[in-house]
């Protein structure tokens, strides 16, 4: 890794794509890419673990995180928000909803935070400065 | 020959195309944030130039994995509304400008940008909610338009230097265009947000407004921000930003402001709109 790729996991609650996520993380954003197709959507939906066994490369602990809609866990994993955003709208769920989902808040918390004008960056700097 | 009259900046929030798509734009929570536009679409209408370069990210829709081109450049005759697992935007098809686009993608490479181009290519929320956004629902959009898509989704994005010295780059090029056409250039994205992890929801009121106004008078010295400041200060996605500074290389270098809109959230995120002069066009 360098140094400019370490420099930021000093920022608190951030995972950038690099590109050695991105190749960890290949069969998983490429199973989210296969959701813009409709019949792939339907056929996901059916039945998800034979979706995911039969049509995908990806570890049995991504498909554990897809199943369990664990996106923290799937960036983790070297997911990437945008390949992910086919799996919450094939489950119909708007950014704002899915997003919410890895900040520990409930969604109408999460809504009413950014109405009163988001996450104030007071805090969530620097993990070395606690700033 | 051609020329790059102005450039405008906006955000380019999925939500708010399904907003618009779904006729709800007057509901309390988005009015305020379609009322920031009405200057723009009204004069917008007055305005209509012959092609937009329009610059955005692509979000995982035209660029799987497998392909991550750091610039490209749409050189098709039209680009259809990808489907983002929504199924496509009910938006028209967007018309290119092929002969403007084979002349940049020369002039580009030539200048020592090694530009992807683009033939077949579906665009996504990044490219046609800006359309929807200044030019509303009509059956068939006004202008013609060169996307030009920039990656911010794997790291390392292009620098904002780079980005910065593309913009002028094709303000030459266009320049060196023999056909008489009035372009705008269009930078999207930002402002400050974060979709992603613990951190979601980020926004940073007073390092945006403080950008807008180093993008209007100072880009050269805003160019030199580093990407880490960006994802620091405006959020994981606020590296979006990156891509303005190529449409405020491309007005030369000195641009007035004719509108200016912030507002959150939409979504997730700040909402930043700029429409900006070139210096060089005649009033
Ligand atoms: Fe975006």
């Amino acid at each position: 890794m360098t140094s400019y790729t370490v420099e930021f996991d000093d920022i608190p609650g951030t995972r950038v794509f690099t590109a050695s996520r991105a190749k960890s993380g290949y069969a998983l954003n490429q199973f989210c890419m296969s959701l813009m197709k409709e019949a792939n959507r339907e056929r996901f939906k059916a039945d998800e673990r034979a979706y995911l066994d039969e049509t995908t490369r990806m570890s049995q602990e991504q498909k554990q995180a897809v199943l369990d809609r664990d996106y923290n866990k799937m960036i983790d994993l070297g997911g990437q928000i945008y390949f992910l955003a086919k799996i919450f709208a094939t489950d119909g769920l708007s950014y704002l909803q899915a997003v919410s989902t890895m900040t520990g808040m409930p969604v109408e918390e999460y809504q009413q935070m950014m109405i009163s004008g988001g996450r104030s960056p007071e805090g969530w700097r620097s993990i070395k400065d606690g700033d | 020959m051609a020329r790059i009259t102005h450039g405008l900046t906006t955000s380019h929030i999925p939500a708010v195309g399904a907003t618009i798509d779904q006729g709800r734009t007057q509901e309390p929570y988005w009015k305020p944030l379609f009322d920031g536009y009405e200057w723009t679409k009204a004069w917008a209408r007055e305005n209509v130039p012959d092609v937009v370069i329009l610059v955005y990210n692509d979000h995982a829709s035209a660029f799987t994995p497998a392909l991550v081109p750091t610039f490209a450049l749409g050189c098709a005759d039209e680009f259809p509304p990808a489907d983002e697992g929504y199924g496509p935007r009910p938006v028209p098809v967007v018309p290119g400008r092929p002969d403007l686009a084979a002349h940049l993608a020369e002039g580009l490479i030539l200048d020592e940008f090694d530009l992807t181009l683009m033939y077949d290519m579906p665009v996504d929320h990044g490219l046609t909610v800006p359309l929807s956004l200044i030019y509303g629902q009509p059956q068939a959009w006004p202008t013609t338009v060169i996307p030009l898509a920039v990656n911010v989704v794997q790291y390392p994005p292009p620098t904002g230097h780079r980005c910065f010295m593309l913009g002028q780059a094709i303000r030459r090029s266009v320049e060196r265009f023999d056909e008489n056409l009035n372009v705008h250039i269009w930078g999207t994205g930002g402002m400050s947000h974060q979709l992603q992890g613990p951190r979601a929801g980020f926004i940073n009121q007073p390092w945006d407004h403080a950008f807008m106004d180093r993008l209007l008078k100072d880009p050269a010295e805003l160019a030199r921000m580093k990407h880490l400041e960006y994802v620091r200060e405006a959020g994981a996605e606020g590296i979006e930003l990156v891509m303005w500074l190529i449409m405020r290389g491309a007005l030369g270098p000195e641009a007035e402001e004719l509108h200016r809109f912030y507002h959150v959230p939409g979504s997730n995120t700040a909402v930043g709109h700029m429409v900006l002069r070139s210096a060089e066009t005649p009033a």
